[in-house]
């Protein structure tokens, strides 16, 4: 076992580092309040190469791991939550490409998002489609050398910014799970509109919006994976997008512990620093703790997916635990900084805000409780 | 156009400590970094290769470590990097290294434009780029916030005290640049992979004929006398109590301190 980066993931890393220290957090709470998109930040991470790290350098990425992608992206979420959340929502739409899309799909959509001259979304959710994903209603009829797609996805991130979507809908509703199909739906095509932008309890930035089909036709060839088989590419993109948002939610928790660290030592009270006093101790200690098991879980996800296991167990581990961990954190962290802690001069109370999301997000804790219960009443009934 | 550009490797100069006994800095467990303001004078040139096309060549003399400020350099985007690592260079003051990168630029030959950082934050002179425009005996700009250059023409903004001055200079040409011309790029991570993986070529003094007797120790006539850091601030003296109370109090500690009131 071997818990080392190797040299080219230490270089890009501490580039990486270098570049969200001195560009995305000092900038990160006015990226925040200024409630729109941050497109500065996500022309940079296309500048980088960050925007495509696993994707092979054959359709213009970086040709790294996952494992690779997770690390940054924690970096980047440390650094800017917001700007973290755009690049694990990113993902959603590359990695169903990358796994099912053929040759021409990765020709004509895999690279612009790989290069980051295009960002993409995925729209899986709908008003009446959340934890029970197979209950999609948004109908796509074939007509010709088309689908017609009709319906309403909700809560997209990157909606309206983002240019390729992987949509998923029901081709033969009777079927439920087994009748639904992936398709990728570019921005502008006729028919496919924006609707309402979510306004949340935090990530002002972040756009969750809703994408409204309405006679929407998008040709037979963007169809993603076969026909019907779309609940097995959105399920295998949720086991990626999991590991994203564990990613998401480990880089959160580590800006709050290290915003809470340093005011520890500086806030005096008694005639001391209130780092001396135990009970402050104990929260760094079991935050640190925390923090560290959440990551490992992450990327030992990440890491199976590099190595091709099976990891739907994993990374409903990684995201239950790192998302439940992002909130007690960010939780601790404002209490270590009392009375400021919740004023908004300092971030941690947006953090606590933030940290909410996680555990809603790609699967509620509960549906990950379900996803791991299902794994382990199964594995161990001998 | 061929682009030079002279960068120096520096401790990162926050952790800088000096070794009382030799006067020399430890840089032992130090962080090295480029010369900040080099990376000033690296993003002029790619900026000059981005408008007009031109070939980037980063030079840098110094031990064998320095060669990671060169691949970062590489990673900002330079074509080529050249070290000048020689144990005769040990001991360079200005004069010394301005006649080291002078012989280095006579070896690459046809370079139209050199590019340096205004100074070093270490020994913060600022005699090498003007030390190397006259060992080549061309014209020199320093303190540039903007650089243009176009048929065998360079015109430059010089920052000055109160004042711009926009001059004019024919090609080639040194020019020192300041903090304030540009933003220095954050390289990507496919330049960092392939920086990584360069090839960086070594010269040594006898590569570049150089006279060794104008060389490092030999060749520097500077006498460093004695380094030491400031003197560190010791706490003040805190006042508590009333207006009155803390004005009678000063007032004393400032007699007592042999002022006149």
């Amino acid at each position: 076992m071997d818990f080392t980066f190797n040299e080219d993931q230490q270089a890009v890393l501490d580039a990486v580092k270098e570049f969200c220290d001195e560009e995305l957090a000092p900038r990160a709470q006015e990226c925040d309040e200024a409630g729109k998109w941050p497109a500065e930040n996500v022309e940079k991470l296309a500048e980088l190469d960050l925007m495509g790290i696993p994707v092979g350098e054959e359709y213009g990425g970086l040709g790294m791991d996952f494992l690779t992608w997770s690390a940054v992206g924690e970096e980047l979420s440390r650094a800017c939550t917001t700007t973290g959340a755009v690049f694990g929502a990113h993902m959603l739409a590359l990695a169903p490409i990358m796994m099912f899309g053929t040759d021409e799909q990765k020709e004509k959509f895999l690279r612009p998002l790989a290069t980051g001259e295009k960002v993409g979304a995925f729209g899986l959710t709908e008003p009446g489609a959340g934890s029970d994903a197979a209950a999609v209603a948004t109908k796509a009829v074939e007509d010709g050398d088309h689908y017609v797609l009709n319906g309403t996805k909700i809560f997209i991130s990157n909606g309206g910014e983002a240019e390729i979507y992987v949509i998923i809908t029901t081709t033969d509703p009777a079927r439920g799970a087994r009748g639904m199909t992936a398709f990728v739906v570019e921005k502008d095509t006729p028919g496919f509109e924006f609707g309402k932008d979510e306004k949340k309890m935090a990530f002002a930035s972040l756009p969750n919006r809703e994408l409204i089909f309405t006679d929407c036709r998008v040709p037979k060839e963007n169809v993603l994976g076969r026909r019907n088989a779309g609940f097995l590419v959105a399920m295998r993109t949720l086991g990626v997008g999991r590991i994203g948002m564990a990613t998401g939610a480990v880089g959160l928790a580590r800006a709050a512990l290290e915003a809470a660290v340093p005011y520890s030592h500086q806030r005096h009270q008694f005639d001391k620093p209130i780092s001396s006093f135990q009970a402050i101790q104990f929260m760094v200690a079991d935050m640190a703790t925390e923090v560290d098991c959440a990551r490992l879980l992450t990327w030992r996800a990440a890491w199976m997916k590099d190595q091709d296991m099976p990891f739907e167990k994993e990374a409903a581990m990684a995201k239950l635990y790192a998302s439940e961990v992002a909130s007690r954190v960010a939780t601790k962290a404002v209490q270590i900084f009392g009375g400021y802690g919740y004023t908004r001069e300092f971030p941690v109370e947006r953090y606590m805000r933030e940290a909410k999301l996680f555990e809603i997000v790609e699967g509620t804790s509960e549906v990950q409780r379900g996803v791991i219960a299902n794994h382990v009443l199964r594995e161990l009934n001998k | 156009m061929n682009i030079v550009v002279c960068i120096k490797q520096v401790p990162e100069s926050t952790e800088v400590r000096v070794d009382p006994e030799t006067n020399a800095l430890i840089r032992e467990g130090v962080k090295s970094i480029i010369n900040p303001v080099d990376e000033n004078a690296i993003e002029a040139a790619l900026q000059l290769r981005e408008a007009r096309g031109s070939h980037v060549t980063v030079v840098s003399m110094g031990p064998p470590q320095a060669e990671e400020a060169l691949r970062q350099a590489l990673a900002m985007g330079a074509d080529e990097a050249i070290l000048l690592s020689d144990p005769g260079s040990r001991g360079s003051d200005t004069l010394a290294t301005s006649y080291a990168l002078a012989q280095i630029v006579r070896k690459i030959g046809d370079v139209d434009l050199i590019l340096c950082g205004k100074q070093a934050i270490d020994g913060d002179t600022g005699q090498v780029g003007p030390g190397l425009a006259e060992r080549l005996g061309i014209p020199q700009v320093t303190f540039a916030i903007s650089v243009e250059a176009e048929n065998g023409k360079l015109t430059a903004r010089r920052v000055l005290d109160d004042f711009y001055e926009v001059i004019e200079v024919k090609l080639p040409a040194v020019v020192t640049v300041v903090k304030q011309a540009n933003d220095p790029r954050h390289p990507s991570m496919r330049n960092v992979l392939k920086a990584k993986r360069a090839e960086i070529t070594k010269w040594t003094l006898a590569d570049l004929d150089a006279d060794p007797k104008q060389a490092g120790f030999d060749g520097s006539p500077t006498q460093v006398v004695r380094v030491w850091p400031p003197e560190k601030r010791s706490g003040g003296r805190k006042l508590d109590g009333s207006a009155d109370a803390i004005a009678d109090e000063l007032a004393k500690a400032i007699g007592e301190m042999g002022l006149e009131s």
